[in-house]
């Protein structure tokens, strides 16, 4: 009997393959669950770190943010600028069974472009996707776009005949409540295969037995079962405790615990976002100051001391716990344009702040309101309550009005917040997206987020010509010019970059990836 | 002699000059005052919560620190130990400070002042409104007794924490942003008032029903006496026991209520914690070592609702002739 | 009795709509859906274009009526944030808050019953009081800390029991449920004491009080007299008539423990409806939010029916009284 039960296993383990030899589970938590499986529906971090286990883009970021081929092994300017060729990897096959082609980067493309997707504005440069032949995709752009490939990263390729015959050729349509069988199940070509899935409790994933990848990554995780785990205080608890084999947002007063205990170690790298105060530097005259009939904001001095009085060492030594990157600019270090130059950040100096505001007329300070989220960024609120008390020996009695985030951004949105806390990621890793978003003065396409009411024609006219300036070399030096007038001029406040923290079992090696999105199939164990 | 009667003649106004002059004698004869002194556990309990509420009321005057100023926190003196001194700055603290560079000593009285001020004025609110609508709906009936009732059913509909939830987010959305820090208080206070008042209606409803029928109020009736002051001076001094009672408990209940509202990020300010909000944040510390941003504030609030939640029990028994 | 139970079930309705009018004009407050939905790189046309699909710029009242139209027919619209049917994301999410319910329900109860019977028979003894006094640590601290406590000793610190979520479940009657599984039971016992606490000592006191009362009249004492043991006293007869009013205020206590499940849940992961409402405010997700605010409606209206029902069978009197 007992010969016969080895026999059994060892047969079992053959047939599953080599990959199965050493078969791993790997429990992994985070904050948030993802909120939908259909790859276009959302453009959001956690949704995309699930979908990038199951489905596959074009080209992805690897785990240091480099971008590497995924669907796509090849792709490069055709002799017209506009029209990009990607070509396709052959003989890979959706979990389903269902041949790769041309057709499906076609499908999906359009797909994410739709009205009802999530995605439609990182396309939004695309005026046509063509299939060439079974295994090229021809991207002709409206303008040259150089860019184009940043922006796919989190493209996911769906089959097109598996989406069509479930009835979803089109991203959800919340408003006129359609449900959607692509909303529940997977089709990808990725190296995960959904098994179940319960929304915010459980989502167990195996690994795809046909994979294309299989010698070129570890693939060593053969199991993945991921559950959120909202509470901070939950979270890190579980992972004490040994029910979960990895978290991410580690909260960082927790991070020496985890590094003192036997059995956990942490991971860290710099994360691609900046955090920063906006203020109205624009407007004649401010609603919720206490001066009346001038903008206190709008003297460039006045800035000037603010930006000196802010104590970025303590806020990072106190609030952060060292886990944090002060700057002065607002941009992390991965970002095309960003220099050591720029991101220096003024000494703190509250003597020669305070006889900066003196010199602006406001000695005797004047009061304001800072509005800060509570739930976004890492102790959000607690920097907040930091600069309150720093700007308050200055003489500026500021009133912080904190929110969640779905009642902060909009204030920013629609101007109606005078001094505020944003934060910035750049996932194209190229200044242009902060200038489009941050220093155009906004417009119908541009500036959504720039709360600062600044605005310079000449400016404007330079971030409009990044678009399509193909030579690198000439679109570099506007962009440093563009830098130098936003420095110059301290239109934002910047405090400092977030960094990351994973924690995990010690066992597992897996360095952090700098947009916080976990590819498992690059993970190992340490033998 | 029974509580009961003894009510009844503070009721009667032609009684009222002999009751004054004997009322301090009568307390210290009384069954209240008898079963305070034999009991260990309210004597310690109702020292503590004077103890407290003495911190809370004399917190500018005995606080070594101003938490409650940013200007004049360093942000370096975060997270400095209990009974010792910030390594940066020199300066000492007795019970530690938070992750502002807060004396928690210091916050803690504050955030006391801002706990009790919250409960008390949420149940005085609450009583109004209940002891109100229960006389109005118990004496009158008919019609107005079935809306007030099927309000109070509302009212039940929604648990109380949901109630100051949904009430804070549309009291915060209402009131213009310059008023908001000073208003955020009030929104609080009403929130949880709200949600306590189908108490006292409830009960007091109850008793002048009863008391309605009784002959003394029919004679008031026949001697023109009006309405409201046949409400207010003959009926109301019968439930005085019962609500001294549901207020006592309402109090526990209203402190913690605070206190559990921070959790769901609608309490008091962090620049402005109450004992919940400083629970909340403490909370984060529960594993990095911390244990003081967490402990001391929740042992105080404890101390607060514990000795106010046995009195209240205390309160119960004494009251209730039945249990004697 | 059908004309009461008519009025009864008008009335209802009525509260009904007014608990879900007072929801909808919150919800104005609570933030905007759009900020969510919407990725960061949305233009302000991209804006104005969901705003108006989804048709958030209609007066509330529309917006209300449309919502109370469609909830009729049973389709209570999508869930913003995770793209499912409500009314299938609401109904996938109640068993695991009922069956906490139900535990931390039996939990209160059995140890309020045996700490309020014997409090009661042992009035003054010296663990008598001290049972009473401790007791009211559990109603003197917020749910939120003693959750929390408790995942720190018992899961960090012991490792005895999981500090989140529900464990292994099995199916019954197609519903998963966590409490036949040795997992899953596991997992519920963090909770559900969590959650049951304060309904333990309300229990407790009531059952004290009660037993106090039931033990000092008249057919107790003719009992005594007749020479009945003390035992069969206490338990056969004194208890038995405490019984009625303790199950009729578990009863009412239900609402309150569906809005504490809300902390509970959130504290410890637990994938229950209470968690769906606090995920939901956070996002704003109105399609959730109302529905849930419905559904606690409904059950609140249908305790209180039941509870009329009741005392108008066991009570005439109240016949007279309700015209």
């Amino acid at each position: 009997m007992k010969t016969m039960l080895k026999l059994t296993a060892a047969s079992v383990a053959l047939c599953a393959g080599i990959g199965m030899a050493n078969a791993e589970t790997l429990r992994w938590a985070r904050a948030g669950d993802s909120l939908t499986l259909d790859p276009h529906a959302q453009n959001e971090g956690p949704t995309h770190a699930l979908a990038h286990q199951m489905y596959e883009p074009l080209l992805q970021r690897d785990m240091s943010a480099q971008i590497i081929p995924a669907l796509a092994t090849s792709w490069a300017p055709t002799d017209d600028p506009k029209v990009w060729e990607f070509k396709l990897r052959e003989g890979v096959k959706f979990h389903g069974g269902e041949d790769f082609t041309a057709d499906d980067v076609v499908f999906s493309l359009k797909r994410a472009m739709m009205p009802t997707s999530a995605m439609k504005e990182l396309l939004n440069s695309i005026a046509d996707v063509r299939k060439v032949d079974d295994n090229t995709v021809h991207i002709e752009t409206k303008g040259p776009n150089p860019l184009l490939p940043n922006n796919l990263t989190n493209l996911f390729i769906m089959d097109s005949d598996w989406t069509v015959s479930n009835g979803c050729e089109a991203p959800q349509d919340i408003a006129n409540g359609g449900d959607n069988p692509c909303v529940r199940s997977v089709n990808g070509t990725g190296a995960y295969v959904l098994e179940s899935r319960k929304q915010d409790s459980q989502t167990i994933l195996k690994q795809n037995e046909n994979y294309w990848g299989k010698g070129e990554f570890p693939l060593e995780v053969t199991e993945i079962i991921y559950t959120p785990i909202q509470e901070s205080a939950t979270r890190v608890s579980a992972l004490l405790s040994g029910e979960v084999d990895l978290i991410q947002d580690v909260p960082v007063q927790d991070l020496a615990r985890v590094a003192e205990t036997d059995g956990l170690a942490l991971s860290t790298a710099p994360q691609n976002r900046t955090i920063f105060f906006g203020m109205n530097v624009g407007d004649a005259d401010l609603g919720s100051d206490t001066v009346d009939g001038k903008n206190p904001l709008a003297d460039q001095r006045v800035r000037e001391a603010m930006n000196i009085a802010i104590n970025r060492d303590a806020i990072k030594k106190v609030v952060m716990r060292d886990q944090s990157a002060p700057t002065g600019v607002i941009m992390p270090p991965f970002v095309n344009g960003w220099t050591e130059e720029l991101d220096a950040y003024p000494a703190y100096d509250v003597a020669k702040a305070k006889s900066l505001m003196e010199e602006a007329g406001y000695g005797d300070g004047f009061g304001l309101t800072l509005n800060c989220p509570n739930d976004r960024y890492i102790n959000d609120e607690a920097i907040c309550q930091a600069a309150v008390g720093m700007l308050g020996q200055i003489g500026i009695k500021v009133n912080l009005d904190a929110k969640p985030k779905a009642q902060h951004f909009p204030l920013i949105k629609n101007k109606e917040t005078d001094f505020y806390m944003l934060g910035w990621g750049v996932p194209t890793f190229d200044s242009e997206y902060i200038f489009n978003y941050l220093t155009h003065t906004t417009t119908d396409k541009l500036g959504s987020w720039n709360g600062t009411r600044f605005s310079n024609a000449d400016i404007d006219s330079k971030i409009e010509s990044l678009a399509s300036e193909t030579d690198i070399e000439v679109r570099n030096q506007t962009i440093s010019d563009i830098w130098n007038t936003v420095q110059a001029e301290t239109i934002y406040l910047p405090i400092h970059n977030q960094v990351l923290n994973w924690g995990m079992k010690d066992a597992i090696n897996f360095p952090v990836q700098p947009e916080d999105q976990p590819h498992f199939k690059f993970m190992s164990f340490k033998k | 002699m029974s509580t009961e009667t003894q009510k009844g003649a503070e009721a009667r106004p032609e009684f009222k000059e002999v009751v004054t002059t004997s009322t301090w004698q009568r307390w210290m004869h009384s069954d209240i005052w008898h079963s305070y002194k034999r009991s260990p556990v309210i004597i310690v309990s109702s020292l503590t919560f004077l103890v407290l509420v003495l911190g809370a009321v004399l917190s500018p005057l005995i606080s070594p620190y101003t938490p409650f100023d940013p200007a004049s926190l360093n942000l370096m003196n975060g997270f400095t130990k209990p009974m010792s001194a910030n390594e940066f700055t020199g300066d000492y603290f007795l019970l530690g400070t938070d992750d502002q560079g807060r004396d928690v000593l210091s916050t803690i009285l504050f955030g006391l002042r801002i706990s009790l001020f919250v409960g008390v004025v949420a149940v005085l609110f609450a009583m109004t409104l209940g002891v109100v609508l229960g006389l109005v709906s118990g004496y009158v009936g008919g019609w107005v007794d079935g809306m007030i009732m099927r309000i109070a059913d509302i009212q039940m509909t929604f648990p109380s924490i949901m109630v100051a939830m949904l009430l804070y987010g549309i009291g915060k959305g209402l009131i213009p942003p310059d008023l908001r820090d000073e208003m955020a208080i009030w929104v609080l206070i009403i929130s949880i008032g709200l949600s306590e008042w189908v108490q006292f209606a409830r009960t007091v409803r109850g008793a002048t029903m009863v008391e309605r029928q009784k002959e003394y109020v029919q004679a008031g009736n026949l001697i023109g006496l009006s309405r409201w002051s046949i409400m207010l001076r003959h009926i109301l001094p019968n439930v005085t026991g019962p609500i001294l009672v549901i207020a006592t408990i309402s109090l526990a209940l209203a402190i913690i209520a605070e206190a559990t509202l921070s959790f769901l990020g609608v309490g008091a300010p962090k620049t402005e914690p109450s004992l919940g909000t400083l629970i909340n944040v403490g909370r984060q510390y529960i594993l990095s070592g911390e244990w003081w941003i967490l402990l001391f504030p929740s042992l105080t609030l404890l101390a607060l609702a514990l000795s106010v939640n046995l009195f209240g029990d205390w309160l119960r028994d004494i009251l209730n002739p039945k249990l004697r | 009795m059908l004309a009461f139970i008519i009025r009864r079930l008008g009335q209802a309705l009525l509260v009904l709509m007014a608990v879900g009018f007072v929801s909808f004009s919150m919800f104005k407050f609570m933030g905007d859906p759009l900020e969510n939905m919407l990725g960061q790189e949305a233009t302000v046309a991209d804006r104005a274009e969901l705003e108006e699909r989804l048709g958030l710029n209609d007066p509330i009242i529309v917006q209300y009526f449309d919502f109370f139209e469609r909830a009729l027919r049973g389709d209570f619209g999508v869930s913003y944030r995770v793209g499912l049917p409500v009314g299938e994301v609401i109904l996938d999410r109640l068993p695991a808050t009922l069956e906490l319910a139900f535990l931390s329900g039996v939990f209160a109860i059995s140890l309020g019953f045996v700490l309020g019977v014997y409090t009661a028979i042992k009035r003054d003894g010296f663990l008598a009081n001290f049972i009473m006094t401790t007791s009211l640590i559990g109603v003197s601290l917020p749910t939120f800390l003693i959750g929390v406590f408790l995942i720190w000793a018992f899961s960090v610190n012991l490792g005895w029991l999981p500090s989140f979520g529900r464990g292994e479940t099995r199916s019954v009657f197609g519903v998963d449920l966590a409490i036949f599984t040795w997992d899953g039971l596991r997992s519920m016992i963090l909770p559900a004491v969590t959650l049951g606490l304060y309904q333990m000592t309300l229990i407790m006191r009531l059952v004290r009080s009660e037993m106090l009362e039931v033990l000092r009249t008249d057919y107790i004492r003719f009992a005594r007299a007749r020479g009945l043991s003390q035992r069969t006293v206490n338990f056969g007869h004194a208890m038995k008539n405490t019984l009625v009013p303790v199950i009729t205020v578990t009863g009412l206590q239900f609402g309150s423990i569906v809005a504490f499940a809300i902390i509970t849940e959130s504290v410890f992961q637990w994938p229950g409806v209470g968690l769906l409402f606090i995920n939901a405010v956070s996002f704003v997700d109105i399609p959730v939010m109302s529905a849930y605010l419905l559904l606690v409606g409904v059950i609140f209206v249908t305790i209180n029916l039941i509870v009329d029902l009741l005392y108008f069978t066991i009570d005439p009197r109240l016949s007279v009284s309700s015209n």
